[in-house]
């Protein structure tokens, strides 16, 4: 009975959202298509043991003849071991969306507390955090995640972890200048003025203020999130071959494509690019939203 | 000597930047009575805001108060430790500050803003009985009491201004720093406001500081006038003593700048010059580059303040022959 008053309100909550996105304009439905698409292959993950049309895992093996081209059986063909590729581009998804939301969860929990405390106090200690990050920064993303994966070995958290670090700084670095500026401003010097403590005025005045840009980061870091894992599986540092993934597709179609099998690695391609897509759709349809001035 | 509600001994502060200390506020003294008005009068850079902000230790990094004392309820808040301090701050001595646009918490309600400062200070008030009082203070500054659930921007800018002063006067404190409380708003709004501080001053009792740059206001609203220039005191006694005798050649070029109704014939004087730049002050009295009666001695020594009649001090040498 509770959970169906909380389903009701928060859809209550989300259609008006939508309805006053519709009136933002153009921003407002880059994040609706943006969305839509997201949440769509979300969908699809999740739902993917009871629509696929055969098992995309090593138990489907053979189901057809090995790369028969798309067909009406088939629509996606078959690889070279005569599995499904529709069936696992509808399964292959869940790999990429799981190390996309770990590592944002992960940025979010070290770049943010660390952008916030380092500009806050300043001095030396910021000084130093600055340092580390900025030579993060300085390496190539995808070279130093694989040469971070090849060191913890493969795995969804191993993944996620690799790029986490890669994506830190950019969290680090836009927290850090928004507080920067927000600290200076005299609502700030009002809450000093009135006798707050620094938990106080960092938790309740400069945070909340910094997290729609904190909303933009992490949106479009999805996008480059999912990216990186497709780049780790296609380098062999993902995860287990039995695990249906775009990104070990993707490095087995490269393989099969000079004997013409275009299939199989042009239709986990396009949902990769697809879902890369929507995250940075949504990304800067909210950036625009929630930073209007930006655009100007 | 009475007893006095805050007594600002000597108080010196400085910006220690990378160029060199610049003395922002140099030995500055006065006292404040029970509901009394002191209006701060100087030109931009002259350490008034300087002033406002170490009464409270507030003054933002590199400047640090190097000498003197605030003593308020017999206790010097210079040297209290940094929770005494945080007590002080919002319940004893609370500020309005310049520009109400920016004063509010954008991502906080207007009743949210009273919650969090009463409950700093009395943390056993309930969020009910704070957003109640939060109510009645918004009817005190002439704010319905329903704006309490909307949001800073919501405001206009002296409604905004309004809200500020109902939450300087929350805790009904001694004394309210109001710096430059008008100057981001429009000249009708401005009297509403002013004349607003004035009611609620007088409903909770509470001394008044008022910086501000403009003469004309202070001698209208306030009850004693404290002169600075280039971080100094160069004179400080009531309104009347002020208006009748003005003794330095910057308050008397300060006076002659404000345009009068009644002399329509008469042209408006300015004071030539800029004020000095800090880091370098002039050698002597700080004013002499700008000053019609500048001698020989000016440019050798500084002046020090001397009291002309009671409770009229003047930072001098033209008025050193009075005294003795």
């Amino acid at each position: 009975m509770s959970k169906l008053i909380v389903k009701r309100s928060m859809l209550s909550r989300i259609i008006p959202a939508i309805g006053s996105l519709r009136e933002r304009g153009l921003s407002g439905w880059l994040v609706i298509f943006g969305a839509a698409i997201v949440i769509s292959i979300i969908l699809m993950t999740l739902l993917a043991p009871w629509i696929s049309p055969y098992d995309p895992t090593t138990k489907g093996v053979n189901v057809g003849a090995p790369l028969t081209p798309p067909n009406s059986k088939f629509p996606f063909g078959t690889n070279h071991l005569g599995q499904d590729m529709m069936s696992r581009v509808i399964s292959g998804g869940g790999v990429m969306l799981q190390v996309a939301f770990l590592s944002v969860a992960i940025c979010l929990a070290i770049g943010v507390p660390l952008g916030l405390f380092s500009s806050y106090m300043g001095g030396i200690f910021d000084r130093s955090v600055c340092l580390v990050m900025d030579s993060i920064y300085a390496f190539p993303g995808l070279i130093l995640a694989i040469a971070i994966a090849a060191m913890l070995g493969r795995g969804v958290v191993n993944m996620a972890l690799s790029i986490a670090v890669v994506y830190v700084p950019s969290y680090f670095r836009v927290v850090r200048s928004q507080v920067l500026s927000i600290k200076e401003m005299p609502y700030v010097e009002a809450a000093r003025s009135i006798g707050a403590k620094s938990r106080t005025i960092l938790f309740e005045y400069i945070l909340p203020n910094v997290v729609p840009s904190i909303v933009v980061v992490a949106t479009v870091n999805f996008a480059d999130a999912i990216l990186t894992a497709a780049g780790l599986t296609f380098v062999g540092l993902g995860v287990e071959v039995d695990i249906p993934d775009w990104g070990w597709d993707l490095a087995n179609g490269r393989k099969l494509l000079p004997s013409g099998a275009w299939w199989v690695i042009t239709f986990p391609g396009i949902f990769i690019i697809l879902l890369a897509l929507g995250f940075t759709l949504m990304g800067e349809g909210l950036s625009e939203i929630l930073n209007p001035k930006l655009g100007e | 000597m009475q007893k006095q509600l805050l007594t600002v001994e000597n108080l010196t502060v400085e910006y220690w930047t990378k160029k060199g200390k610049v003395r922002a506020v140099d030995g500055v003294s006065f006292y404040l009575g029970k509901a009394e008005t002191l209006g701060v009068v100087g030109e931009s850079g002259s350490g008034k805001s300087t002033l406002g902000l170490s009464l409270i230790r507030l003054v933002p990094p590199p400047g640090r108060i190097v000498k003197g004392h605030v003593w308020l309820e017999g206790r010097d808040i210079l040297k209290l430790r940094e929770e005494e301090i945080r007590s002080i701050r919002g319940r004893k001595i609370s500020f309005v500050f310049q520009d109400p646009m920016t004063s509010l918490n954008p991502v906080k309600k207007i009743g949210e803003h009273f919650v969090e400062l009463i409950q700093t200070h009395e943390p056993k008030v309930s969020r009910k009985e704070a957003l109640e009082r939060a109510e009645q203070l918004l009817k005190d500054v002439g704010i319905q009491p329903e704006r309490i659930d909307d949001y800073p921007h919501q405001l206009s800018g002296g409604m905004r201004q309004r809200v500020m002063i109902a939450l300087a006067i929350a805790l009904n404190p001694y004394v309210v720093v109001a710096d430059e409380p008008t100057t981001a708003l429009d000249v009708i709004v401005q009297a509403k406001i002013l004349d607003l501080l004035k009611v609620v001053q007088s409903m909770y009792d509470t001394a008044l500081i008022f910086i501000t740059h403009d003469l004309s206001i202070a001698i209208e609203r306030c009850d004693k006038i404290l002169v600075m220039y280039a971080g100094q005191m160069v004179e400080h006694s009531n309104v009347r003593d002020m208006c009748r005798n003005p003794q330095h050649p910057y308050t008397q070029g300060l006076l002659k700048s404000i345009p009068n109704i009644e002399l329509t014939e008469q042209k408006l004087e300015a004071i030539p010059g800029s004020p000095p730049d800090l880091l370098n002050p002039p050698n002597g009295c700080r004013f002499w580059p700008r000053c019609s009666y500048a001698m020989e001695r000016c440019r050798k020594a500084e002046p020090q303040l001397i009291e002309t009649e009671t409770d009229h001090f003047v930072r001098c040498f033209l008025y050193e022959g009075m005294v003795e």
